[in-house]
């Protein structure tokens, strides 16, 4: 295999060979650079041969850093996107941390750019510096008559490739404040030309996953799970999988969480897999069924709530003329991304591994193999692979399938590769849902249609509870993840309360594409609906009245309500023709602000079809237009594909759903269309991976409730909204 | 057993058990990554292979029947229509994680063979079997308007 070579290569081998210049950080966090030996968190490496290469700590799970880091890079140093290439980092926290995690390398909460604005555009800056103080030296020429220009040092009449100045520049000292280049000039920063890096390879078959991976003399792993989530392996028998071609062995894992069938290759795994029998020690397992865990959900919203989240208890409900009630119940989600989850580990010349996996959170991977192996951190390599999707997936603060992986390697003779592979179903019963949430609402309107108190209570499992994050996600006891959106509202909305419950684990849980914002912003922007539908005010005018009164054009208020205004001006709010309806919805998540309109045909009886979605999002400054427009439609899409038919469910502790056919993606035909509109913006950079999916299912809602019907339980098409 | 296929223009012989899903032949025997297996019960179509020129989800397609058919693969898939696909592909950067282009590009080629000006409706009946989690649909809807158009030049 070339590529892992390839990339163990690269910052150790090389040096020997051929002169490098390897701009990053140090230890300490400052900007560092040196030669191939040089102590530092590479984030540019530059050959003798002028290749550029930018070294992305993000992983690639479709969401674009590698394109995105580049082009910081790019700008900087002046190459056109053509002269720039990618590779992933290797695992290393100290080296790679994510400064919005601390001491911990790993992508999530749509930090990438947020995280990296800064620290690739300085390294880019200083190796420009470097680059072009060693031709001046060369030439005899001042420097400042020098540039970089389309990965040339011109200037004075001469030109020469920055290949021939990488070894001198290696040698000298890093700039301390390299200048970074006026925004007025950026080429590639907000340039919406600019193409993504992988596209060409994704769509002609090259691109490498982590289910591609053929090392010479691997073996397949997969695992026969228990049907209810916390059975334990009580014995197996293998003898019908004898007979099936390829197979190898089948094996208890020594967690007793599943029995590991290794066979010659994929298929053959999974027939053997088929044709073991397990017996399950069920005694501990989870038995509740759905129904039961909505209705401890129903029940701790009508109690006092666990923690009052603010203060202000109880909402002055007794100012109010007119109350608007509503409960909403937001069931299990899979994250089905299209990549089934799988890693290889192999074992390395000196006596440790390495783990190839469409890593997300390289951390805990990385030192959950070390502790099952019995390895030194050092000895655990990870190479980071493209990923087929996430939404939140592959980062679990458990590791779950990488320790999968770590157990069933470390039970052989750990000399041959074991590929472990997720069939669908494996993937569509694994667990790690976004939890079930229920929230139950209550609006006071005045005499005059103003809000005067709103009363909300959320109830769920907490998805940071007893994970590495509590510390910093959990305050008094109150997951602030199941309260992001409501809780922190931008609107300003007199007499509020927030109350909170946390209920009995059903199965593991995880945050899914926007976390808690993805049951928090249904409820917030249905409530506003049905507030001004009560209060016969214009739904666009009664949001915007509670984000008024800040006027300074930066506030979390005067962005929201940018976005709002934009959507509703392209959209052509309140101008849809007969037989069509609009919704309207916004929400700030990440740092980012996003309003969508959507604009159905037709209604929940008759059948809904989407006609259209008109996003607008103010996420700082837009490095990727292009980029941003695609993740703004694939959050659209996401969001609303779950919305429309979605739902884990439960009998007696099962899993009902298995693949596809019973948890239907989205698919083609489903939205009609999508624009895109960026609010020009000088603020930094913010999320954009995840904004816009909160308002995309309450803005479908808000069009089928204007069309006659209110649906507050999900998935819409098994409460009562047919689609066309 | 070992069998012949023709694929991608060339003879293979394979050792493969009859039942065996043409995919794990492609992916595991022959080592052509860029058919992928997304669900393994054709309500995806990651999968997609032409037999025949016709698109055809691998994943429950026997191997065994199809030994007397020309198989294309991503890795093989050549011509002024494939090229206009993955020509537009780039132009409009479609994909995301890609996991799925492959057989989105191969449906896309497929459709554009027997119909070389689709209108919406025939994209989105055309394309409804190629799941994207990713959710590119928009651009795959173009992706292949502006194949059309780059053809129709
Ligand atoms: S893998 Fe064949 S259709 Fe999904
Ligand atoms: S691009 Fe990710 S599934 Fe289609």
């Amino acid at each position: 295999m070339t590529i892992e070579t390839s990339r163990r290569g690269f910052l150790q081998g090389a040096s020997a060979l051929a002169a490098v210049l390897v701009v990053g950080v140090g230890a300490d966090g400052a900007l560092a650079a040196g030669d191939a030996g040089a102590q530092l968190t590479p984030f540019i490496r530059i050959g003798a041969d002028g290749r550029v290469t930018a070294i992305i700590k993000h992983f690639e799970m479709g969401q674009g850093p590698a394109t995105g880091l580049s082009t910081l890079i790019a700008e900087e140093l002046g190459l056109r996107m053509d002269q720039i290439g990618y590779d992933f980092a290797p695992s290393n926290p100290k080296l790679y941390a994510n400064l919005a995690f601390g001491q911990f390398q790993g992508t999530g909460g749509s930090t990438a750019m947020a995280n990296s604005f800064s620290q690739y555009r300085t390294a880019g800056a200083a190796a420009r510096e470097m680059l072009i103080k060693a031709a001046a030296r060369t030439w005899g020429v001042d420097a400042a008559t020098l540039d970089i220009v389309d990965g040339a040092v011109v200037g004075g009449g001469k030109s020469a490739p920055l290949g021939d100045f990488v070894a001198a520049a290696a040698g000298m000292d890093v700039p301390a404040s390299p200048r970074l280049k006026d925004p007025a000039t950026w080429r590639l920063i907000g340039n919406a030309d600019v193409r993504r890096l992988d596209s060409a390879i994704k769509g002609n078959g090259q691109a490498k996953f982590a289910m591609d991976l053929h090392l010479p003399n691997q073996m397949v792993a997969v695992i026969a799970r228990p049907p209810q989530f916390g059975g334990l392996v009580a014995g197996f028998d293998d003898a019908a999988a004898r007979s099936v071609k390829g197979f190898i062995r089948a094996a208890t894992l020594p967690n007793k969480a599943g029995v590991a069938v290794y066979a010659e290759n994929t298929w053959a795994a999974m027939q053997a897999r088929d044709a073991v029998e397990v017996q399950w020690d069920m005694s501990q397992a989870e038995s509740r069924s759905s129904a039961t865990i909505r209705a401890e959900i129903e029940a701790a919203l009508n109690a006092e709530p666990a923690y009052n989240v603010l203060k202000n208890a109880p909402a002055p409900m007794d100012k109010a003329e007119k109350i608007v009630e509503q409960t909403f119940y937001f069931p299990l989600l899979a994250h089905a991304a299209m990549e089934p989850l799988n890693c290889t580990i192999e074992a390395d010349a000196d006596g440790g591994v390495t783990l190839h996996d469409g890593c997300q959170f390289t951390t805990i991977p990385h030192m959950a193999m070390a502790q099952i192996l019995q390895l030194p951190m050092e000895k655990v390599r990870i190479n980071t692979m493209l990923a087929g999707g996430s939404f939140g997936r592959r980062a679990t603060p458990t590791a779950d399938y990488q320790v999968e992986a770590a157990l069933a390697f470390a039970i052989t003779d750990r000399t041959r590769p074991v590929k472990l592979v997720w069939s669908r179903e494996d993937d569509m019963r694994g667990g790690y849902y976004r939890p079930a949430f229920g929230h139950k609402v209550r609006v006071g309107l005045d005499a005059d249609g103003r809000i005067v108190a709103w009363d909300h209570r959320i109830a769920g499992q907490s998805i940071m509870k007893g994970t590495p994050f509590e510390a910093t996600i959990v305050h008094d006891g109150v997951d602030h993840s199941s309260v992001e959106g409501v809780a922190d509202t931008p609107y300003r909305i007199p007499g509020m309360h927030v109350g909170l419950t946390d209920t009995k684990k059903a199965t593991s849980t995880l945050w899914w594409r926007s976390v808690g914002h993805t049951h928090t912003a249904y409820a917030m922007e249905t409530m506003m609906e049905m507030a001004a539908r009560a209060a016969s005010r214009d739904p666009l005018e009664f949001r915007l009245e509670y984000l008024a009164g800040d006027q300074d054009g930066n506030s979390d208020r005067d962005r929201k309500a940018a976005v709002l205004k934009l959507a509703a001006e392209k959209a052509g709010w309140g101008k849809a023709a007969a037989g069509r309806s609009q919704g309207i919805a916004v929400h700030k998540s990440f740092g980012s602000y996003v309003a969508e309109v959507v604009e159905i045909s037709g209604d929940a009886s008759s059948g809904v079809r989407i006609e259209r979605v008109t996003c607008a999002v103010d996420c700082g400054i837009a490095v990727n237009p292009d980029v941003i427009k695609a993740q703004m439609e694939g959050g659209i899409g996401y969001g609303i594909g779950h919305a429309m038919r979605d739902e884990i469910t439960l009998t007696r502790g099962v899993v009902d759903q298995s693949n596809f056919p019973d948890y239907e993606p989205l698919r083609i035909g489903d939205i009609g269309a999508i624009d895109v509109h960026i609010v020009p913006s000088a603020a930094a950079p913010s999320g954009v991976g995840e904004p816009s999916t909160p308002p995309s299912a309450p803005a479908l809602a808000n069009a089928i409730s204007a069309a006659g019907h209110q649906v507050s339980v999900m998935p819409m098409a098994s409460n009562g909204v047919e689609f066309a | 057993m070992a069998l012949k296929l023709k694929l991608n223009g060339t003879e293979r012989t394979v050792d493969a058990e009859p039942g065996t899903p043409l995919l794990w032949v492609i992916r595991d025997e022959l080592k052509l990554t860029g058919t992928k297996f997304g669900c393994g019960v054709a309500s995806c179509g990651a999968c997609t292979v032409h037999v025949d020129g016709e698109p055809t989800r691998s994943c429950l397609t026997f191997v065994e029947d199809v030994v007397d058919a020309e198989i294309t693969t991503i890795e093989g898939l050549d011509g002024r229509i494939a090229d206009a696909v993955q020509q537009a592909w780039v132009e409009l950067d479609v994909v995301q994680c890609g996991y799925c282009q492959s057989g989105q590009v191969m449906s896309a080629v497929g459709l554009l063979t027997g119909n070389a000006r689709p209108s919406v409706e025939d994209i989105n009946d055309y394309m409804a079997g190629n799941a994207c989690r990713c959710a590119t649909y928009q651009r795959i809807r173009a992706g292949i308007q502006r194949a059309s158009e780059i053809l129709e030049a």
